[in-house]
Parts: structure tokens; sequence; C-alpha cells
């Protein structure tokens, strides 16, 4: 096992590589990067524009303009953005860490109560909970996150201030303009929509999952068997039915958390929550190269490092599957 | 006679379907002694299996059940989930026909018998794994303690079934309902499995209902054989009566169909087996019946004894004598 993970983990380093290198040769075809400089200061000296393409390798041969941004990028020479002259790093990480957080709870939540609804729905299938459950997980799917985002905000904020004086839920940010210091209570109040929205996605996908997972399980040869032992429903649910039914949803919640670190683009973008989908929607807009290569590297590792957690998970759960 | 561990009486069961109601089984009788080896024969979809998976309360919440099933003078037919429960494992237990897709695959094989044990007796988990390592020596797994750690993918098909005879046997029930047990195994291992079940039957005096739709199977190792068809029993005796002179119709059609050496050509049984939706009147078998006449297309036969054989054939006396072993 433990041999499995390292040959995984020396064999991301390369696919890193690949998909990095790829993602270069898409921001220069895609973006032109100097241009973009030359954009944003137009009173840019000659030598500036030439220390600018110099750190982030923007050679004219791409081959060697990657190796040489690599370089840079591995011994921490990261250029600023083209805006401002921001430090990337510590955007990067702040970035990281608001989405980390909208996206941990977003899915804590929404697979906790999608399981529930999932397994109730299977329950008793063709029921009338069944029925309340699947067509609710329904409308959950078909609204998008922009129409269900404007809706929240509109009720716990427009009205709610004009029912009771005050909103309940602010509508946009992490923190109120000028706070500074950590608040738990302020932070939560904050999340609180952008949270409710990406859960309710998560809840009626994964009560989806859980409920045909479940159903496939419930029919099988073996749960007979756990029946003619005599033993307990709960225990025949629990210990026999989701035992088995959540082997392929855990394999695919680890796969979609991968994709969250990549940033809650369209909800992070209504609540200007300050993400990896806000970042990055800025800079690309602004062409900004030296911030947009490190977030691609975040998203690509990330989504690596997932795959293997699912792959490990899967089996770790089943004991079919022995990984070599 | 010994004594009877099973009585069935008048067991109707009955599904909903969207081409209306289909009724399984149409009124069994039957009784299974303390000790014995019952084979219970017939075709697909004659209700052998679904009248024992009634009897262990298995079916469907949608199957609607009618009649009487005692074990050991408990009426099992109205009993609550929890009188069932406890009945199912201890007194009650059964072998499936797959036994590739019976074993729960994500747990030990030790741990799928110590669970058996557990539910009905209280046993340390300590104590309910020596006993499962016990019984796993029983029916016949070499290394029984380093199989026991092992899951069901890492078994044969064959083993697999001997583990599920362990389950089934954990508690020492009365009765040991066997649904098809070797139908998904190969001939030689079919042999072996038999013989465990025979020998589970000697020495624990455990009496076993065999499903099979296989006579050769039931002719091995059968005390008395009961012949289903269309949901209800036709004719029912000992192994040696029912083989040497079958009197039903059906009977002697099932034997005539069965190859044996020196035989020139295999003599099946005409037509198709009734759709259970809109069953025939009167006796079932009468549309592939060379035998049938006005009376058997309008009147329902019940068994009667004939010889030493129970029959459900009006016609019984009339029929010349089976002429099979030709």
């Amino acid at each position: 096992m433990l041999r499995y993970i390292l040959r995984r983990l020396a064999w991301s380093v390369p696919t890193l590589l690949l998909v990095t290198f790829l993602v270069y040769l898409a921001l220069r075809i895609g973006t032109d990067p100097v241009e973009s400089y030359k954009r944003v200061n137009p009173r840019a000296s000659r030598a500036k524009i030439q220390q600018y393409i110099d750190i982030n390798g923007l050679d004219p041969n791409f081959v060697q303009g990657y190796f040489k941004w690599l370089k840079n990028f591995i011994t921490g020479e990261w250029a600023p953005s083209i805006k401002g002259r921001r430090e990337v790093w510590p955007a990067l990480k702040d970035a990281m860490a608001n989405t980390l957080r909208l996206g941990t709870a977003a899915t804590v939540v929404g697979i906790f109560f999608g399981l529930i609804a999932g397994v109730l729905a299977a329950l008793r299938p063709g029921g009338r909970r069944d029925v309340f459950i699947n067509t609710s997980a329904f409308v959950g799917i078909s609204i998008p996150p922009f129409i269900s985002a404007i809706l929240l905000q509109l009720l716990f904020a427009v009205y709610w201030q004009r029912w009771f004086g005050e909103s309940l839920f602010p509508t946009s940010g992490v923190y109120p303009a000028g706070h500074s210091g950590f608040d738990l209570f302020l932070m939560l109040k904050f999340m609180a929509l952008p949270t409710i929205i990406v859960a309710i996605q998560i809840i009626a996908t994964y009560s989806r999952y859980m409920r045909s997972s479940l159903l496939d399980v419930m029919n099988s040869d073996y749960m007979r068997t756990a029946r003619s032992k005599g033993i307990s429903e709960r225990r025949i649910l629990i210990k026999h039915g989701m035992r088995n039914a959540l082997i392929p949803v855990v394999t695919i919640a680890a796969l979609d958390v991968g994709s969250i670190v990549g940033g809650l683009i369209i909800t992070e973008n209504i609540f200007a929550y300050p993400g990896m989908g806000l970042y990055f929607l800025k800079s690309f807009g602004d062409g900004d190269f030296p911030l947009l290569m490190p977030w691609m590297v975040v998203i690509v590792a990330s989504i690596l490092l997932f795959n293997l957690i699912a792959d490990i998970s899967y089996a770790w759960l089943d004991p079919r599957i022995r990984l070599e | 006679m010994a004594e009877k561990v099973l009585e069935i009486r008048d067991l109707h069961v009955t599904f909903d379907t969207p081409s209306g109601p289909l009724e399984a089984v149409r009124g069994i009788d039957l009784d299974v002694e303390a000790g014995e080896l019952l084979g219970v024969v017939g075709e697909s979809g004659s209700g052998k299996s679904v009248s024992f998976l009634a009897t262990m309360g298995l079916l469907p919440a949608r199957a609607r059940v009618t009649g009487s099933v005692l074990l050991a003078g408990e009426q099992l037919i109205g009993a609550s989930a929890k009188q069932m429960r406890s009945v199912r494992g201890r007194l009650l237990s059964m072998i499936f026909q797959d036994p590739l897709s019976a074993l729960n695959p994500v747990h030990r094989i030790g741990n799928q018998i110590s669970e058996m044990l557990r539910s009905h007796q209280s046993l340390s988990s300590r104590d309910a794994d020596k006993r499962a390592i016990e019984l796993l020596d029983i029916v016949g797994i070499p290394q029984p303690s380093d199989r026991a750690r092992q899951y069901p993918h890492e078994f044969s098909g064959g083993m697999r079934q001997r583990v599920v005879i362990a389950i089934a046997i954990a508690n020492n029930p009365k009765v040991l309902i066997a649904d098809e047990p070797t139908t998904a195994l190969d001939v030689t291992v079919q042999a072996q499995i038999l013989e465990v079940i025979e020998r589970v039957q000697e020495r624990f005096g455990t009496a076993v209902v065999l499903i099979t739709h296989d006579l050769g199977v039931i002719a091995r190792v059968a005390d008395r054989v009961n012949v289903m068809y269309a949901g209800r029993n036709v004719e029912q005796g000992t192994i040696d009566n029912l083989f040497d002179h079958p009197s039903h119709p059906y009977t002697r059609g099932l034997l005539a169909s069965l190859p044996r050496p020196g035989k020139q050509r295999l003599k099946p049984i005409t037509g198709f087996p009734p759709n259970m939706v809109n069953p025939p009147k009167g006796c079932a078998f009468h549309p592939r019946c060379e035998f049938a006449t006005d009376v058997c297309k309008s009147e329902l036969p019940s068994l009667v004894s004939y010889g030493d054989l129970q029959t459900a054939c009006i016609r019984a006396k009339e029929l010349p004598k089976a002429v099979i072993l030709t």
C-alpha cells in the first residue's frame, strides 16, 4: 500500500510537469502575457519589460521559456502581479484558505444531508417520502446557483431588513469592510449564504447517488442472506447495506472535493467571496500571468491528490480492490 | 411416522403485478419430518422457491401470504416481524442458489458466521470466532482459522457454498432449506456440496428441504420427494416409490425426460409451463397431458393416496402402469 502511494506520488510529478507545460502554452498563446503587461503598465521602461519577461520565462521559445519559468517557480522567485505589483503567494494563500473553508463547510453539510436524504428515499422506493425527496433533489439540481443565490440574498438580506430592520446574513465578502483579525461568529455569518447555495447542489446530487447505490445493494443476494440470519433491520441496513452502498459514493465524493479547490467560480463571484474562483476570474481578466500560473499549479496538484485519495479510499473500503 | 417439524397447510402466495394478481403458490400442503431430507422438485415458476421464502418470511411486503405454516408448533404466517427474526437463523435457515453473491463482499468470512451465532446466542466475540472456525471445519474448509480471516472473493464457488452452509447451520436449526444449492456449481463440486448437506443432516439431525429442478440430485440424497407444478403439489412419496412407479402424468414426464445410459432419445414434456397470471382451469397440467379428459379441464384435483404415493390426478388409477426404465 505504502509503495503504491509512493509510486503514485512519484508519477504525479511528470503529470504535473506535462499539464503545467500545456497550461503555460495555453496562457502564452491565448492571453499574450507580455502584451497584457504593457497594457496594464503603459509607461513601463524597456528594462522593466525585459525584467518581467526574464522572471516569468516568457522567451520567444516556448520550451526554453517554460523551463525558465519552472526554475524560478521552484526556487521561489515568483514575479509580482502585473497590476499593483502585489506578491502572489499571500494572495493565493488567502484565496485557498477562503475556498477551503467554504468548500469544506458546504461539502460536509451537503454530503451529510445528501446521504441521509438518499437513504430515506431508498428505504421505501416509490413511497411518498421517496417521491418528495426525488422531486426536491430534481428541483435543487435544476435551479442554477446564480438564481438560487439571488433568491436567498433577496430573502435573507433585502426582505429580512425590510421586515425586521436588519438583514440576517450579509451578501458579500468574508468580513465587513475595515474588519481585521479573526472572528468566528462573524465569519460564519458571512459564509452562511454561499455555503447554503453550494450545499443545496451537493445535497441534491448526493441524495440521488446514495439512493441508487443503496437500492442496488438492497436487491443483492447478500442482503437476503443477512435477512435470513434474523438480525435487526437496523443492523442489516448499516452493516450490510450502507457499508456497501457507500463505496462508490465515497469515491465520487473524493473526486468532487478535488475539483472544489478549483473554486466555486459562480458562487464566489455572486457573493464577492475572495476565494480561488474570484482570484481566477480577476487575474484571468487582467491577463495576469504571474498570478495565473501558480493558481493552475495548485488546481492540477489538488486534482491529482484527490484522485489518489479516491483510489486509496476505494481500496480501503472494498477488500476486493488491492492496490499494486 | 416421525415427528413433524414443519407443517405447511393450504399455503397461498399472491403477487400484485401490472397485469393483475399472480398466484404463485395455490394451496400447498407439505410436511417435513424431523431429520429427514425432503426433496422438492419442479420446473422454474412452479412456486417451489416462493413457498419456502414465504415460510422464511423473506418475501417482499407486496406478496400476500395466507394459509398455515407450523414450525415446531409455532405459527409463522401472520407472525410479528420480531417473532420471525427470532425464528430465522435459529430454528429455520436457508441456503441460496448463487454462492458467489450470497456472501457480503466487504466482511470477513469469520465475521459473517459469528454474526449469525451472536444474533441468537449470547456468546462473547471470542467464543463466537472460535465456534465460527469449528463450523468452517465441519463443512470441510481446510485451514479454517486462516480462512476465517479472508474475504469471500478469496474463496472458490464451492468453498463459498460451504461457507453459506456453515452460516446456515451455525445455530443448529431444526429445518435447513436449501434452495437450488448446487445449480450454480460445477458437477464435481455439486457432489461435494450434497455430501456436506447430507453430513450435516446425519450429524446434527437437521431436517433438510432440498429445492431443485434436478431429479438426479433428488435421487441421490432425498428420503421423500414432493413434486410441484404451477403452484400446487401434484405428487409426493418416498424416493423409491416415486421413482419406480410414478403415477402423476407430470412426474412420469419428468422421469421420462431424464437422460439415462442406454436410452436412445430423451422424451420431453410437450408444451410450455403455464402463465401464472392466468393459469389453466382445472388441473393446471391438462393442456400438456396426454391423458387429459374433459373433467381435468374443470376440476382442480387434490392429493389423494394412490398406492404408496399421494397423487393429485383424478385419472391416476386408470392410467397404464408407467414404464420408465426402458
